[in-house]
């Protein structure tokens, strides 16, 4: 089998603790053994003055295929995912058709293996052609892959759909990932309602419209005893109350995306649709909020959101403009630049939510760098200086709100299954 | 000779104008509001004469690009133009042909490859007017873009005011009816709270948008609390149904809520005025004795939106303050 020796970094593998100086030697598909190695290998990488992670994990990314391949494909969402640092992505079913059934799932799978890149797992949907009425397939599109349940995009309106869903899919050991909106109260809202919204003249989306939704379903997944994942929590109280929730013992676990701690809804005044995204960029106190929940650990993952759009459609009237922006390429300099640089997050924790945790949410046997895991490794030089440029870019869309971003931090060397993917 | 030249540019105080565009009164110091003021003051001269014209837009082209119907801005843009001796075209568009595909961008492009000096805009998405000011070489003027600014109403409101009282430092006005929806009262708040004047917003807690205090207004619910205490109550239009939401029970409770009537008026100062950036309501948020009343400055606002307009499009083609 190929040996691959990365020699002399920073280990940093957070499910066992491990943060010091030492070689990783990989076997094939495989981790081989960690610590210091005087065997010759078959390929040796000079990780000196780099971070040697376990392959980060981006648990919330849009591929779009099928359905709009202009904006992404499973391949060029793969090329990004490598290019950001990501070895392992979950995607969100609200493609065209919806991944609500047993071939759609495996059709994931399969664009993944042609694309040969990164790990791709598929989220199944919640609901049928995610219409928010009848239950997937859930038994089936588990047993085809399917690592969650979703109708990202839109909140399960009907609390009894919820309640099912919490109660079905517990019996597979998946999580449901609830998008948490009250669609009553966002209306027609494209921003944060506050004082922005009020000088801009922009219809707003209350907080209230998140947290109504996320309190009900904390209140079904105690009542079910189910497993709820509340998807890119936006709000000082979503995490006052999933905080609450887990003191309690409530089985939730939360992310948040790069752009809810990282910009405010004052990037707003530029009328710029890079910063329309649903939930909508909230005000200087829910992002102090969830930098607080993210160093208490309230905050489970870091996710990106990636959601590419194409620019004929992103660029226009910021009122006219789809939701959402794309992030896997900006996600790991964003984490190292706004949260630990500042001291919000360490190396070990920000790795955390970007590894074991998703690892453990969609219950993957990945994310770390034990012996015998999956060789799926992450280097990263934590020192470099560099400007984000979307124009070189991996990925087929371009509406990155961190465009013209100095930043810090940069994946360097990307591993999958013991095969080095970065070009 | 060339040095002294240079020196004295040098010590030349900046000029109060140097802007390209009217985007909104948010941006404007007090300096540049007066700068508009005085300059309208000027030109309304113009249209008491009996040729109503100037030369100061000879050769220049004016567009008024209309994405939302609208008759008074656009004819009032479209008078002042050609009083200013422009050429000018008119381009209205329904939001109908945005959904046949061709982008804002697009189509504000193309009628700028026809040469272009100014774009007068009216949009129903706040921030289109910004846009259009990145990315043409004309000067750009906001018509009203959705509900963010309407500044040339906020203008010719402020210049109605101070031309009925001499002065808007130390005045007190309330603002009354829409506020979360109403571009001219977030260019009225703009600009009368710069040059010093007070405001209330009064109107329904569901049409009063969250943290306009911030602003440094004051919030009412109350109107017969407010109405005594003020100098100038401006009434917006009203509407029941706001964007698929209904934001107060009944036009009938509303107006005995917040309507302006005979009885009403009667408990303020005598010398209160009454203004209206229409279209009206009668018997909605004015009844027909207080729009035709003597407090009324209701036709004398469309007057003065003229020689306000004037002087905007004067100023934003490179006129100096007069």
């Amino acid at each position: 089998m190929k040996t691959t020796l990365i020699r002399g970094g920073r280990v940093i593998d957070p499910a066992s603790g491990r943060d010091e100086i030492a070689d990783v030697l990989l076997e094939g598909p495989r981790i081989a053994r960690v610590g210091r190695v005087t065997r010759k290998a078959d390929q040796v990488i000079e990780a000196e003055g780099l971070i040697v992670a376990p392959g980060l994990i981006d648990m919330h990314v849009h591929l779009r295929e099928p359905g709009k391949q202009e904006e992404e494909t499973i391949a060029s969402g793969s090329a990004a995912a490598i290019a950001g640092g990501f070895t392992t992505v979950a995607c969100m079913p609200n493609t065209e058709p919806a991944v609500d059934n047993q071939a759609s799932a495996e059709f994931v799978f399969l664009q993944a293996e042609r694309a040969a890149l990164a790990n791709i797992y598929p989220i199944g949907a919640i609901t049928q052609g995610r219409g928010g009425k009848v239950l997937s397939e859930i038994g089936q599109l588990s047993r085809a892959g399917a690592v969650a349940f979703s109708d990202d995009g839109d909140c399960v309106a009907n609390s009894n759909l919820m309640r099912q869903a919490l109660e079905y899919a517990k019996m597979f050991d998946k999580p449901i990932i609830d998008h948490c909106e009250d669609l009553n109260l966002s209306l027609d809202g494209v921003m944060h309602e506050g004082y922005y919204s009020m000088t801009l003249g922009l219809p707003g989306i209350p907080a209230a419209s998140e947290e109504v939704m996320v309190a009900r379903d904390l209140t079904l997944a105690e009542m079910t005893a189910g497993y709820l994942h509340v998807a890119h929590v936006s709000t000082k109280g979503s995490v006052a109350l999933i905080r609450e929730a887990k003191a309690r013992g409530v089985s939730v676990t939360c992310e948040v995306t790069a752009h809810h701690f990282a910009l405010t809804d004052e990037c707003v005044t530029s009328f710029d649709p890079c910063y329309k995204m649903n939930p909508p960029l909230r005000s200087a106190a829910d992002v102090q909020a969830l930098k607080e929940a993210l160093a208490d650990g309230t905050i489970d993952c870091i996710v990106s959101d990636h959601a590419p759009h194409a620019s004929e459609e992103k660029e226009v009237e910021f009122s006219y403009a789809p939701f959402g922006v794309i992030g896997m390429e900006s996600l790991l300099p964003v984490v190292v630049t706004a949260l630990i640089a500042p001291g919000v997050l360490t190396w070990p924790q920000a790795i955390a939510k970007m590894t074991v945790n998703p690892a453990r949410v969609l219950r993957l046997a990945k994310g770390t760098l034990s012996v015998g895991a999956d060789a799926d490794v992450t280097l990263i030089d934590p020192d470099a200086s560099w400007t984000i440029d979307v124009t070189k870019f991996r990925s087929k869309s371009r509406n990155c709100p961190f465009a013209g971003w100095k930043v810090k931090g940069r994946p360097t060397t990307v591993l999958v299954a013991g095969e080095i993917k970065t070009s | 000779m060339a040095k002294r030249a240079i020196a004295a540019a040098k010590e030349a105080p900046k000029p109060v104008w140097t802007r390209r565009h009217l985007l909104g009164l948010e941006e404007l110091s007090s300096d540049e509001l007066l700068a508009i003021l005085d300059t309208a003051e000027s030109f309304k001269e113009v249209s008491t004469r009996s040729i109503k014209k100037v030369p100061a837009l000879q050769g220049k082209v004016v567009v008024l690009l209309f994405f939302e119907p609208s008759t008074r801005t656009a004819t009032s843009f479209n008078l002042a133009a050609k009083r200013l001796s422009a050429d000018v075209v008119s381009f209205s568009i329904s939001a109908s042909s945005v959904s046949k595909g061709e982008t804002f961008n697009d189509t504000a492009k193309n009628i700028e490859a026809m040469g272009v000096d100014i774009v007068v805009v009216r949009h129903t998405a706040p921030g289109a007017a910004l846009l259009l000011s990145r990315i043409l070489e004309a000067s750009v003027v906001n018509a009203g873009d959705g509900s963010h600014e309407h500044p040339t109403q906020g203008l010719l409101d402020i210049f109605t005011i101070r031309e009925a009282k001499g002065h808007i430092a130390g005045l007190k006005v309330a603002i009354v009816g829409d506020i979360l929806y109403s571009r001219v009262a977030r260019s009225d708040i703009w600009g009368l709270k710069k040059l010093g004047a007070e405001v209330v917003v009064v109107g329904p807690a569901t049409l009063i948008p969250p943290d306009i205090e911030k602003l440094g207004v004051e919030v009412s619910y109350d109107l017969d609390a407010v109405l005594p205490d003020v100098d100038v109550v401006n009434i917006l239009r009203i509407q029941l149904e706001r964007q698929g939401r209904s934001m107060f029970p009944s036009i009938r409770e509303y107006a005995e809520l917040f309507g302006i009537n005979r009885e009403r008026l009667a408990r303020a100062k005598p010398d209160i005025l009454v203004l209206h950036p229409g279209p009206m309501n009668r018997g909605v948020e004015i009844t027909p004795e207080v729009a035709d009343g003597s407090r009324s400055l209701i036709l004398r606002q469309v007057t003065n939106g003229l020689a306000v307009r004037m002087a905007v499009l004067y100023l934003v083609s490179g006129g100096q303050p007069r």
